[in-house]
């Protein structure tokens, strides 16, 4: 049986099937944990979470909250049974604060009681005694003393001081970027329901199932076998329900385990963003150094990330930032060097795109600041520093760049986007007019697929013939809105050329496929769909066999077609093929198992092949500003993505246009606003904007790259979406520089994200020069 | 005492005994466990907890879009609920088919409400543009689609002449006819059905909350959980749901929706209009009213300061009498007012378009779409010959109310308002404002935008396209 996809006929794969829940979704017949019809007795919590950033906690008194009717109790750190554990690396990251609270939302205690009115109110009046310690609220502070949550990581690749040193030109600058809220529709939530013998069953909107399960076994110090956790969909999670759900579900499986009662945790709106992690914000100093044209002779860059309080997921999101510095483009000499802050704020997670986005925002404000430092055009800058034969093709950590396709795409967009004459009438167009300005701008992005750690590129799937021919369909991918769930039902489907409806799309649970990785980095469909479809090819091959021997025939002779398998002109049908295997006495269920080739990395020395292959894409953004009041609005956007042969191209368009108007929040409008005690003040959508539908741009073209499959052995081809697209966006504050940049010839000055108020600072500040000169 | 909520739901009379101040989102997922209605936000700004609630209006029954999550159970009664579930009859509605067909729903969550307010859309508006279709989902997120399978999936319905919401006649109304005084766990709602009653509730009620849409003080309800103990509902009182036009006027009674004022308005200042629109959302404009955008007296409300500068006068009425302000001597300091424990704000009258006036607003906001103003300018001048005869200049978010601008008014008096004339006013409006710095902008912002709006109207009115929305 040879188990390479790309040999497999298709009929299935690669057609634009609708999401599997579409239907339901649009009648409001789409279940989330907080639809479940609820147990007799369930309860209901609500967290006790700290209003200052920094303090001893000495001592909470619930009196008061314990006295309400239908208050069930009050449960802190000193409750917990096992481990008061919730850190996806390291220990110590604790789901109740001990004796110090380190940011304004931190857990301290929850609350259960018979309704959510009754918890909700209960959880404010327990009152806190907290002795307020100095807070450190600031990035570049928290650098200065050396607060760090992670040791340093560097990228190191050649001589970067001696190519500063000997470089014609040496630039330098700081960029800051803004961090960003996942604003997933359905906040955190969790229902534990505890069974016999110590038994708990964990429905949690999480991307993670194996994590929940094996934090709730830890908190309440049993055996991870006695743990399920299940999830059927989240409404959304953008990597914000990664780390974080082991929170609410460790919380609510306490109370179960504590009561005996069933619990459901949903946070408000409010708790949720105040006390869940978010993009982390950074800080940048660069400093480059160029030729005459432009290329990149050497590249020396700081990042500081904000931890928040904890490490979390911080270690890892600053790998990818200084693995995607080098974004398209090739940097002979290259030292990277991420510092972790520690500050009191929440401590940042996990966002679609996991730093790349942080990494490559920093390159392309470089590439834009060398061009407009030596007066050149910025695509010829880019130009020049694409990886190939004329520059190289090894990344500063040591992979080869040997699938690359970034001058296929960006020639491509750059024509389909009528560049040449936009940009023309661009310039004319701001040389007439003083007040509202438009901006131009192109970028690639090459994008890592595969977990950087290499262990985790690993997944299991489960696949069972019925003997009416009905297929069940499990794996460990979570789907969360982004069509996975589909996409690994086309693969069993066209392995046993059935039709999709006799696939069942089912819960993740983990009783059913054990130790898996969290549904991230983009891989749900690379991990599980192969997982999925060895399982299916093993069963194949055992039907194939019965098939056989019942038309005696060879196997090669053995089709699989619509629904029936025929051996020359005779054929039975799928079901009447399991019915007869069952009599047979032969399997009709596989587990499959898929670990990623090819992949190693080395943590010390930050060298090796993180990534099994690059995606690439490309996108122009045009921008009008006003400089009077910085509003910006983008009138047009053009994407070409590579997705390598698709498995679904619908599913890969929608995920292409959300990840773009994400990312576009991102640089844009979504603006984290701390006030100077630490206290997050954006923390709904009336204070914090994500885009809304009259922001996406009124022309946008949004193509997939035809013909072209994966070059690595990948499920049917095809390539990772979820998260390249997003840095797309990224074109749209590179149009927004471009506009500024009309005003007086000069570098804007622009931080990120380019809300109006940045935006009109920046005009200010060219207009300024202006004068000046 | 009790006297229960009674409303079609999804086309069936039904009657809840519920305190009236639950909200409607909290009792739909509750009570008949109606769970396609979700909550998001709780704060009235996602649009996942959309429904419709229908009313009669003349001779047809009219439907719009609502939060649900701010709407108190009380507020419906008298009305029709249609949730996402009463949507489907038999088959899915055209809005649910195109967009199930559409690839525009991905995790799902704010699909259900995107669906009313789209079937909102195409039963109030089967011709509506996309300009319509905007304003109609300006009230609804969704974080994973990019919204451009939604709104192809809307303009196919509308192509094919939208769809009305099945529903009942507007005779079967006669049976739930609004009651009086709603009652049930310790929460009384009264619903006066004219001026004069609600006065006398008002008098022997003075600490009883006020209760025009709701979509302010619903915050306070669904997003920090507190009580309303005793509401007195406006939405019944006929006088105050009255618009009367005369020659020089148009006046609003106090609970007429920013909606039924958007419809209005439009003829006579195009500007307002356009503001007007970016009001909240539809689901907010439908329930929010004129009266009660200036009673709540926010310093960021976007009503005022355009009404000031359009030189508005608001009514206030109480059992000993009638008197008449102008809008901006009614507030007094951060959410203080005139307004008299035994009053209420009556009506608000705005005076039409003089010959040579030329009016403008504008709101800068962190996104165009649903949210609150940085700083809100309107401007108003009249020309004779050129000249400037008189001017009226009011801002929001620039103070702690709603503030004149009188002196920079004065500089431009007697100008051309040429560029000049504009950097007087501009430095004029600098030397009038210290506003806060918050989350929404800095002070430092707030300023420099306050002054540069002056030279965005002079390039306005002199016919220059001053605004990116615009292009």
């Amino acid at each position: 049986m040879n188990t390479d996809a790309k040999i497999v006929q298709r009929s299935i794969v690669g057609k634009g099937i609708a999401h599997d829940s579409a239907a339901r979704h649009v009648a409001g017949e789409a279940n989330y944990i907080d639809d479940m019809p609820e147990l007799p007795g369930t309860l209901h919590a609500a967290f006790v979470l700290s209003p200052v950033a920094h303090g001893r906690l000495n001592s909470f008194d619930a009196t008061e909250a314990l006295a309400m009717e239908g208050v069930a109790g009050v449960w802190s750190a000193k409750d917990v049974p096992g481990h008061n554990e919730v850190g996806p690396i390291h220990t110590g990251e604790t789901l109740f604060a001990e004796d110090i609270v380190d940011h304004e939302g931190r857990v301290i205690a929850v609350v259960a009681a018979n309704d959510f009115e009754t918890a909700y109110r209960a959880a404010k009046k327990v009152k806190l005694d907290i002795e307020p310690l100095e807070a450190v609220l600031d990035i570049e502070d928290a650098h200065r003393r050396k607060n760090y949550v992670v040791p340093v990581q560097e990228v190191v690749d050649g001589d970067v001081d001696t190519a500063l040193a000997d470089a014609p030109h040496v630039f330098s600058g700081k960029l800051k970027m803004g961090g960003q809220d996942h604003f997933y529709l359905e906040t955190h939530i969790a229902y534990a329901i505890p069974g016999e013998n110590g038994e708990m069953l964990v429905h949690s909107s999480t991307q993670h199932p194996t994590e929940v399960q094996h934090h709730v076994a830890g908190i309440l110090g049993i055996h991870a076998n006695a743990v399920e956790c299940q999830v059927r969909r989240m409404g959304g999670g953008f990597g914000g329900k990664e780390s974080q759900p082991t929170i609410i579900a460790g919380a609510a499986a306490l109370i179960a385990a504590k009561t005996g009662k069933p619990c459901k945790m949903r946070l408000k709106r409010r708790d949720d963003m105040a006390g869940t992690g978010k993009r982390h914000d950074f800080v940048v100093n660069w400093k480059v150094g160029v030729d005459e044209r432009g290329r990149i002779l050497g590249l020396d860059a700081e990042y500081l990330a904000r931890a928040g309080n904890l490490p979390d997921l911080t270690g890892p999101v600053i790998t990818r930032a200084l693995t995607h510095t080098d974004n398209s483009y090739h940097i002979p000499h290259a030292r990277f060097v991420g510092h972790a802050c520690k500050t009191n704020t929440v401590s940042n997670t996990a966002f679609r795109g996991f730093g790349g986005p942080q990494g490559i925002i920093t390159i392309e404000a470089i590439i834009d600041t060398i061009a407009r430092e030596l007066k050149l055009e910025p695509n010829a800058v880019r130009a020049v520093n694409y990886y190939g034969d004329e520059t190289g093709d090894t990344t500063p950590y040591g992979q080869k760049v040997d699938d690359n396709r970034l001058v296929e795409v960006t020639d491509a967009v750059l024509a389909s986007a009528d560049w040449q004459q936009r940009r023309a009438e661009i310039d004319a167009h701001n040389a007439a007019n003083p007040v509202i300005r438009r901006g131009l701008a192109m970028m690639p992005v090459k994008f890592g697929i595969s977990f950087n750690l290499t262990s985790l590129n690993q997944a299991g799937a489960l696949v069972h013939v019925y003997l009416d021919g009905s297929i069940f369909l499990n794996h460990g991918g979570t789907e969360m809105g982004q069509g996975l769930f589909v996409k690994v039902a086309q693969v069993v489907a066209e392995v046993f050329q059935v039709e999709l409806d006799m696939v069942r799309i089912s819960s993740t649970a983990t009783g059913k496929v054990p130790n898996t990785s969290a549904t991230a980095a983009s891989t749900g469909s690379d991990l599980n769909g192969m997982a999925a479809f060895k399982a299916a090819t093993a069963i194949k091959a055992r039907l194939t066999r019965v098939a056989a021997e019942h038309f005696d025939v060879e196997e090669e002779v053995i089709i699989y077609r619509e629904g029936r398998v025929h051996a020359d002109n005779r054929s039975v049908s799928f079901g009447e093929l399991a019915k007869m295997a069952w009599a047979k006495r032969v399997q009709l269920s596989e587990a499959g198992h898929y670990a990623t080739p090819k992949i190693h990395w080395d943590g010390k020395t930050m060298k090796g092949r993180p990534f099994f292959y690059f995606s690439y894409g490309a996108a122009v953004a045009e921008v009008a500003i006003d400089t009077l009041t910085g509003e910006t609005r983008c009138l047009r956007a053009d994407i070409l993505q590579d997705v390598g042969s698709p498995l679904n191209p619908a599913i890969d368009l929608g995920q292409i246009e959300g990840a773009f108007v994400q990312g576009m929040g991102w640089v844009t409008c979504e603006e984290l606003w701390w006030d100077k005690a630490g206290r997050l003040r954006t923390v709904g959508p009336s204070t914090y904007k994500i885009p809304g539908s009259r922001d996406v741009p009124p022309i946008f073209n949004v193509r997939i790259l035809d013909n072209m499959p994966n070059r690595e052995e990948t499920v049917f081809r095809s390539k990772a979406i979820g998260e390249p697209p997003l840095m797309l966006g990224i074109s749209i504050w590179l149009a927004i520089r471009d506009a500024i940049a009309s005003i007086a010839g000069s570098v804007p000055q622009l931080d990120s994200p380019a809300t109006p108020e940045a935006v009109l600072r920046s005009v200010r500040e060219a207009k300024g020069r202006l004068k000046d000169s | 005492m009790s006297n229960s909520v009674r409303f079609f739901l999804n086309g069936q009379i039904h009657e809840a005994s519920v305190r009236p101040d639950t909200t409607v989102l909290d009792w739909l997922r509750s009570a008949p466990r109606l769970t396609g209605t979700k909550e998001g936000c709780a704060e009235g700004d996602c649009g996942a907890c959309s429904v419709l609630i229908g009313h009669v209006d003349g001779s047809e029954v009219k439907y719009h879009a609502a939060n649900s999550c701010i709407l108190a159970m009380g507020q419906i009664d008298g009305k029709a609920l249609v949730t996402v579930e009463g949507l489907k009859t038999g088959e899915l509605h055209p809005i649910q088919a195109a967009m199930a067909e559409n690839g525009s729903s991905q995790c799902g969550f704010c699909t259900p409400g995107i669906v009313m307010s789209l079937a909102g859309l195409a039963a109030a508006n089967p011709q509506a543009d996309d300009e319509a279709i905007h304003d109609a989902l300006a009230g609804n997120l969704c974080r994973c689609t990019g919204y451009r399978p939604i709104v192809e999936a809307a303009r196919k319905v509308v192509a094919a002449g939208g769809a009305e919401i099945t529903g009942p006649h507007v005779a079967a109304f006669a049976q739930i006819e609004p009651q009086p005084l709603l009652a049930e766990g310790g929460a009384v709602f009264h619903q006066p059905a004219s001026l004069n009653e609600l006065l006398t509730l008002r008098s022997e009620k003075p600490g009883a909350i006020l209760l025009g849409g709701g979509t302010d003080l619903g915050v306070a309800l669904a997003d920090y959980h507190t009580d309303w103990d005793e509401v007195i509902s406006l939405g019944s009182v006929r006088e105050m749901r009255q618009v009367r036009e005369t020659e020089n006027h148009l006046s609003f009674g106090a609970a007429v929706t920013w909606e039924e004022v958007l419809a209005r308005v439009g003829g006579h200042y195009p500007s307002l209009a356009t503001l007007i629109r970016r009001f909240g959302s539809t689901q907010i404009r439908s329930m929010g009213t004129i009266g009660g955008n200036i009673g709540t007296a926010s310093p960021i409300g976007d009503g005022p300061p355009a009404l000031i500068a359009l030189g508005a006068e608001i009514e206030l009425a109480s059992l000993s009498g009638h008197r008449f302000l102008a809008l901006e001597d009614f507030f007094l300091d951060y959410r203080k007012t005139e307004l008299r424990p035994n009053e209420v704000i009556a009506s608000v009258s705005i005076p039409k378009p003089k010959p040579g006036q030329e009016f403008r607003v504008y709101k800068i906001s962190k996104r165009y779409d649903q949210d609150i103003s940085t700083v809100c300018g309107a401007f108003s001048i009249v020309r004779e010959d050129g000249q400037v005869r008189s001017a009226r200049i009011a801002f929001g978010g620039m103070a702690a109310t709603p503030l004149r601008a009188t002196e920079a008014e004065q500089v431009l008096v007697g100008t051309d308002f040429d560029e000049r004339a504009a950097n007087a006013c501009a430095a004029a409006i600098t030397a009038r404002f210290q506003p806060l710095s918050d989350w929404r902008g800095s002070a430092e912002y707030r300023l420099q935008v306050a002054s540069n709006l002056v030279e965005r109207f002079r390039r306005d009115v002199a016919g220059e396209t001053v605004e990116v929305m615009a292009l």
